[in-house]
């Protein structure tokens, strides 16, 4: 049986062939195809969500499964599956891949190449997701990650483009790298001779000590450090502020969207199940590096002078709640991170959108030369604003479930990392978040921005609009992400100390606003 | 096999008398039926042959195929090179196939004094090869440079031959094989097979004697280049390995830590060196020592996986750096200059030149879905596998790690100047031959194929090397 999950895949990938045989000059053509492929993939990873409580899970966890050997000696094959953890993931970068596919208006020259890039990028994102083989799961995130570099170089914006393309592509494959050898590292210590990730996970449940505790202690910094580099963890952030914002918005939006969680995801579907011992021991040093993600990083932010800076370097910070909740361990903890993920994804795509569409209405995104522009771009100005509020935490929207889910899970291993964690995210957060939105939205309206007004065409609201109400359907009901996180999060993680009763459904607005 | 070797000899022969330029096809057909005709054989008996000193075995098979396809590639830029060689473009081709006959000689070796011959008998080609622009200077100064350096690591070579015969009193891998126990301690021995391997070392463009490949590949015709590149380079590491893990294989396993050293310092200088390079064919002699240091990581892996990863990755650059000289060859048809900047424009020029360009450089370059990435794969996993049972393959891992990041540097500054360059002078189509064509489809596709579906080509290489372990 095939899996719904190959055509998730397949959509983007197959619409970029077709591309290659568009002539150069039908632009219009170009960009429908990949708006429909994205669309239809949108659709069909809704799907898949929706199917998801109505299909039983197989033997091993998963759902929708598809195996088909590769290179059968080396015990590769393609293995596509869901569960709780990567089906909320897999809509997410479905939905950002649709919203970045309509955001590509604002590319006028080689458009051919530009979506043929765009299209693989988001095909091999959504296959690293949907892979359940260690092999292919490294291999379709190298597919997705090198577009990013061209396109960065190619249609990057600002004077420091070239030398933002080499930071990016040097730093992102070092750690690609890096993580490769861990990976297999891992193939050999298990002595299993097997790349499937359902056969490593189903053997290590039955043998927590399948990979011996000091291969676990060389295998896991490997794996910590390579993905981390991806995630941009403190303090190997540094190629983030300046790639992003070089990068065209469609770029951005896929990239700091979805792309970067994926070593997220890896952290926790390989490193988590596979070296839980290793996991435990460095706990503790992943807590304190993630405040400086969201302490020093949510600093740095606000001293930004650039809006596009100030929301890259907050997308840095946001990735310290995730390692907080991937650190603590726990159910909870581990269900906040997934939360975090994908309402973050689902963020930054409209942040990064909304600050391409500013940029290309202004032609800037300084923060001092903007003012009152709520006044001006009504739409604009509002989903901004609005994006700005979620990502300051505002209950009612999907990162307030993930982070509050996280902090109930982290406070008890590390009650002090997580209360300035709470500090920091609450109130420095508000503070650049705030000030952002006083210094372009609201105040005078300096007078060369009278002229400027938005498109009347209401096509171009639509990535904003899908992005927006994805955040709020799962901001009031997070629990359809959580109970599908949770279930299989304790299906995965029997080892850990599960020591806390399941209270996700506290992550709903109500309970919030009582705490506050 | 040994049929078709004589069988080419003899049409080498017989080409020299004609003075066309069409020649060259005819020679390629040859190859190519040749090909097809070795593929009746599998290599699963081993056949031995002059006294022992050559052997069809599967890894020899897999070369001769190997070297079969890159010879008829390399015969078919040579027709299209032809009109820049002034004269006796027959003999280029006669001297191709002479290389080839070598080259098939050396897959078959199991005799130090075939290997001297056979490598004797490639050499010697590559000496009027890469010197046959007469009147170009660079040209000459390449033949010069491969000349002597080239005589001082045969020399190096015959000298070690000479020891180990003298200390071990037998010339044949199988027969030395047995007698490790004894020589192990004896250190003339074990200076003779240094110094072998010193020779081969120069084949193989590996540190320290990898000074001659930037120059001479600049200097020398395309077609010399890319035959060097390839061909050469390959019946290298057949001698390589066949030394290494069927005459010697106790004092293989002592070596390590000398071999990843070598391989460390090989892939290193390759890539660093690469960074400032303008020149097409002199960053491509770069890369080759950089590439010879990942295969170089296959040797010092000590495993079989090592070994097949070794075959698969050779495959695999085969298509890259013969498709990647099909284009250079074409784009520089009208221009003296081989510089990076003749690349502007040329997606417009020929969409079919700048795809193949740049799927070679993305490919040496090891990013999925084309083979450069799996073979790396397979020689890093192979690596790693070793791990802890030496630390120094941790060493080795870094090493490669860092190369192909810098390398991906400068690769990539080839794919830009293909496809965004700013301001290209000459926008005038390139004619394509039908021949060329058909190799460039080749090479595309071999590329694609080796990565997508690399079953085939990794069992067939773990079958050919079987016959080193046994």
């Amino acid at each position: 049986m095939s899996s719904p999950l190959t055509y998730i895949i397949l959509w983007p990938l197959l619409a970029a062939v077709v591309l290659c045989f568009v002539p150069r000059n039908y632009s219009f053509l170009m960009r429908i195809v990949a708006i429909v492929a994205t669309f239809v993939t949108m659709l069909l990873a809704v799907k898949m969500f929706w199917l998801y409580d109505r299909t039983p899970f197989d033997a091993d966890g998963f759902k929708f499964q598809y195996i088909r050997p590769w290179v059968s000696s080396l015990g590769i094959s393609y293995h596509v599956g869901v569960d709780g953890i990567n089906v909320g993931l897999i809509l997410m970068g479905a939905i950002v891949a649709f919203a970045a596919a309509c955001s590509g208006w604002e590319i006028r020259d080689r458009e051919k190449e530009f979506y043929i890039l765009l299209l693989v990028m988001s095909g091999g994102i959504l296959w690293a997701f949907s892979s359940l083989d260690l092999f292919f799961f490294y291999f379709a995130h190298e597919l997705a990650l090198v577009p990013t570099f061209i396109m960065i170089g190619v249609w990057g914006r600002g004077e420091r483009k070239n030398y933002a393309t080499f930071q990016i592509t040097l730093y992102l494959s070092l750690g690609a790298l890096i993580a490769l050898i861990g990976l297999i590292a891992l193939y050999f210590q298990s002595g299993l001779h097997t790349f499937d990730i359902v056969q490593l996970l189903n053997q290590a449940k039955a043998n927590p000590n399948l990979i011996s505790p000091s291969m676990q202690g060389f295998i896991f910094p490997l794996l910590l450090f390579g993905f981390g580099i991806l995630i941009s963890l403190w303090p190997f952030h540094t190629w983030a502020p300046l790639g992003y914002s070089s990068a065209p918005t469609s770029t951005a939006m896929l990239h700091a969207g979805v792309l970067k969680k994926f070593g997220l995801y890896g952290l926790i579907r390989i490193a988590l199940p596979l070296l839980p011992m290793a996991t435990r021991e460095w706990a503790s040093i992943i807590a304190w590096l993630c405040l400086g993600n969201i302490l020093y990083c949510g600093l740095v932010a606000t001293r930004q002078k650039n809006f596009n800076w100030l929301i890259s370097y907050s997308s840095v910070a946001h990735m310290g709640f995730v390692f907080l909740g991937i650190a603590s361990l726990s159910l909870i903890g581990v269900t906040g991170a997934v939360l975090v993920m994908i309402a973050h994804g689902l963020l930054a795509a409209l942040t990064f959108g909304l600050s391409g569409y500013l940029y290309h209405t202004t032609g800037t995104v300084e923060m001092k030369q903007l003012g009152g522009l709520l006044r001006k771009l009504p739409f604009l100005g509002g989903a901004l604003m609005m994006a700005l509020f979620a990502g300051c935490g505002l209950p009612g929207f999907a990162n307030f479930a993930g982070e509050v889910t996280v902090f109930f899970g982290a406070w008890n291993r590390f009650p002090l990392v997580t209360g300035i964690a709470v500090w920091a995210g609450l109130v420095i957060g508000a503070v650049y978040m705030l000030r952002a939105i006083r210094n372009m939205l609201q105040g005078p309206l300096p007078d060369k921005w009278m002229a400027v007004s938005e498109s009347n065409w209401p096509l171009r609201k639509i990535p904003y609009l899908v992005l927006l109400v994805s955040l709020l359907v799962f901001g009031f009901f997070p629990q359809l992400l959580s109970t599908r996180i949770t279930d299989s999060v304790s299906r995965m993680l029997p080892a850990m100390s599960v020591n806390q009763p399941v209270v996700v459904r506290a992550a709903s607005p109500q309970l919030a606003d009582a705490k506050h | 096999m040994v049929a078709a070797g004589l069988l080419l000899l003899l049409a080498d022969l017989w080409t020299p008398a004609e003075h066309k330029r069409k020649l060259g096809y005819a020679a390629a057909t040859v190859v190519l039926l040749i090909l097809a005709w070795s593929l009746r054989y599998s290599g699963d008996t081993v056949q031995y042959a002059f006294n022992n000193m050559y052997v069809l075995d599967g890894l020899a098979l897999f070369f001769k195929r190997f070297f079969l396809l890159a010879a008829a590639i390399v015969l078919l830029i040579a027709v299209e090179f032809s009109d820049r060689i002034e004269t006796g473009i027959a003999e280029y081709y006669a001297l191709t196939l002479f290389a080839l006959a070598g080259m098939m000689f050396t897959a078959s070796a199991n005799d130090f004094s075939m290997l001297f011959v056979s490598v004797e008998l490639i050499t010697v080609t590559f000496y009027i090869l890469t010197s046959f622009q007469r009147n170009r200077l660079v040209s000459l100064e390449a033949g010069v440079k491969y000349l002597i350096l080239g005589g001082l690591s045969s020399a190096f070579m015959v000298y070690g031959i000479a020891l180990v015969f003298g200390t071990s009193g037998k010339m044949n891998f199988n027969l030395i094989a047995p007698m490790a126990g004894e020589l192990e301690g004896n250190r003339l021995f074990l200076l003779g097979i240094l110094l072998v391997l010193v020779g081969l070392g120069f084949k193989i463009a590996a540190f320290p004697v990898q000074m001659w490949a930037p120059d001479v590949y600049q200097g020398s015709p395309i077609p010399t280049t890319a035959f060097l590149a390839v061909g050469s380079k390959a019946a290298g590491f057949a001698l390589v390995l066949r030394v290494l893990f069927t005459a010697v294989p106790a004092i293989t396993a002592h070596w390590t830590t000398f071999l990843v050293v070598i391989a460390i310092i090989t892939m290193l200088y390759g890539n660093l060196c690469a960074i400032p390079q303008r020149n097409l064919k002199r960053l491509l002699g770069y890369s080759s020592i950089a590439n010879a240091g990942y295969l170089l990581m296959g040797v010092a892996a000590l495993s079989e996986a090592g070994r097949s990863a070794i075959l698969y990755y050779l495959g695999g650059y085969l298509f890259t750096v013969l498709g990647a000289f099909i284009v250079i060859c074409l784009v520089t048809r009208k221009m003296e200059s081989e510089d990076v900047s003749a690349l502007a424009g040329l997606n417009q020029r020929s969409p079919l030149l700048a795809t193949t360009l740049a799927l070679a450089m993305v490919s040496l370059a090891g990013i999925p879905p084309l083979a450069g990435f799996f073979g790396k794969f397979l020689l890093l996993k192979a690596v790693v596998e070793n791990g802890p049972a030496n630390h120094a393959y941790y060493w080795l891992v870094g090493a490669a790690i860092v190369g192909v990041v810098i390398s991906i540097y400068y690769y990539f500054g080839v794919v830009r100047a293909i496809y965004w360059s700013k301001d290209a002078p000459d926008l005038s189509p390139i004619p394509i031959s039908l021949p060329i064509r058909i190799a460039l489809y080749v090479c595309a596709a071999g590329m694609l194929y080796l990565g997508l579906y690399p079953n085939t080509v990794v069992n067939a290489a773990s079958q050919a090397v079987a016959v080193l372990s046994r």
